[in-house]
């Protein structure tokens, strides 16, 4: 099981995309980070974080959970369904400038979802997409803005993604079926 | 989960849980600008209520409309079953219509099991007689739960007519599962033979009950259902068994108060007592749209073994 990203290179990628967000962005003010829960959550506040050791900035952080939005919830009836968990958005979305943020860009599905949530809470300014690792494959016309690292994978693969918070530690695996 | 809601006695202690947790989640849609979620695009909800309900129903269809299921109300005072249809004929017309869910209301105990047994669509039982209301005991959990963090090892005391009550059997089962202390205590007349079986302690005396409680749950007279003198009067009810500012004292100070709804002021509740600072009971009630949102959610999935 290849190691792709250690806790190391995890930290320079997140800190490499808080700059990348600073000069992209002219005003703080409108930015906000939305986290895809599970994974997307720790990681949405990892680069507030890294955001703030910059330049003292607080960018209010939020956490989105898709369940409910799942293009596949209802079309095979099989076993029970996914747990929903809580959707935490403590600020209005209108005219913000919202980052979205996921650990792993794969079909697109996922942020297919999360982008007809977030329209539900409101109208931001606009979106942009924050991944920690691109894997390919995508299934629908979805690009990420920001990316922590590329990495080529088969459908077969399988990419995980273990965060500190969560998981105990900070590493990112490809595994074979 | 099984395909049905029938009762909370189907269901275990990490389901109640987990209906719990999802409404937890559920609850959060209603504070949005757009209080919809497309879950259930494309679902049919059929409401069938074959007795009077202001509340529950309006909740079921809320709840149904937030996740984007068609929902049908069969009022039955305006259908075929007028025309003496049986509530197995009504169900199999309404079947063949192809809905996925149907959410039942009904005076006889078991009407729901006879539902899930000639229909394919999940059942949900709204309230069946004297049986069993699994939804508002779901949604009394959930509102205990909020305020106090927990069940297990808490005094609740349910005070009033127990004969006729669903809402007293769902919710003793599902308080004694999850391991709460339960009293009871209403007039003899109105208290079943054998109910100490269900694992709750009775007692006729309101004020020893509700000594130290951290819930008291207020059931209604249920008139409709009362074909005798079951008490002298309701000002002697009210008396002796009704819930007063001097009684909510005798309980813990932090006590909540509940009822399931409709209230009679002035018969088992003080008006005093209803609107107090320690009442609950609007917050059931919108407790129950995300509770409602959470089974239907948890249903419309796939069972183990299909």
């Amino acid at each position: 099981m290849p190691i792709v990203l250690d806790a190391d290179r995890i930290g320079r990628s997140l800190t490499r995309i808080a700059h990348e967000i600073l000069e992209r962005n002219r005003s703080l003010d409108e930015l906000a980070l939305v986290g895809i829960r599970t994974r997307g959550v720790p990681i949405a506040k990892r680069i507030a974080a890294a955001i703030h050791d910059e330049n003292g900035h607080d960018v209010p952080t939020g956490a989105l959970d898709i369940t409910l939005y799942r293009d596949d919830l209802m079309r095979h009836a099989v076993g029970p369904q996914p747990l929903v968990r809580k959707t935490e958005i403590g600020f209005s979305i209108d005219d913000k400038r919202i980052l979205l943020v996921d650990d792993v860009l794969y079909t697109g599905r996922t942020i297919r979802a999360a982008l007809d949530a977030l329209i539900d809470f409101g109208r931001p300014k606009s979106i942009q997409l924050i991944v920690l690792v691109d894997r390919g494959h995508r299934e629908l016309p979805i690009k990420a803005d920001y990316v922590g690292k590329n990495i080529p994978t088969s459908p077969s693969q399988s990419v995980q993604v273990h965060l500190l918070e969560i998981d105990g530690r900070d590493e990112v695996e490809v595994t074979e079926p | 989960m099984k395909k049905d809601l029938l009762g909370i006695g189907d269901l275990t202690r990490d389901e109640i849980y987990l209906v719990l947790d999802t409404a937890e989640a559920m609850r959060e849609i209603a504070e949005r600008p757009i209080k919809k979620v497309p879950t259930l695009r494309g679902k049919t909800v059929v409401n069938l209520f074959y007795e009077p309900s202001t509340r529950t129903r309006t909740s079921f269809e809320i709840a149904e409309k937030r996740l984007s299921a068609d929902t049908l109300n069969v009022a039955v005072a305006v259908s075929s079953v007028q025309k003496g249809e049986t509530l197995v004929d009504t169900a199999r017309n309404i079947e063949a219509m192809a809905p996925d869910m149907i959410v039942i209301r009904h005076a006889s105990s078991g009407a729901p099991h006879l539902l899930s047994r000639v229909c394919k669509s999940r059942i949900i039982n709204a309230g069946d007689g004297m049986h069993e209301h699994p939804t508002q005991a779901l949604l009394d959990a959930f509102t205990i739960r909020e305020h106090k963090k927990r069940i297990e090892g808490l005094k609740v005391t349910i005070v009033g007519d127990l004969l006729h009550s669903r809402v007293l059997r769902s919710n003793v089962l599902l308080l004694t599962q999850l391991g709460a202390e339960v009293w009871v205590s209403g007039p003899p007349t109105l208290v079943p033979v054998g109910i100490e079986r269900l694992g709750v302690k009775v007692s006729s005396s309101v004020d020893e009950a509700v000594t130290d409680a951290d819930v008291i749950m207020m059931l209604r007279i249920q008139n409709e259902r009362m074909h005798g003198a079951f008490f002298p009067s309701v000002r002697e009810y009210f008396n002796v068994f009704g819930m007063t500012e001097a009684r909510v004292r005798r309980a813990k100070p932090d006590v909540i108060i509940m009822h399931p709804g409709p209230m009679n002021r002035g018969v088992e509740i003080a008006s005093e007592v209803a609107d107090g600072p320690y009442s609950v009971i609007l917050e059931q009630v919108a407790n129950g749209v995300a509770v409602r949102m959470a089974v239907l959610y948890l249903l419309a999935g796939g069972q183990e073994g299909d």
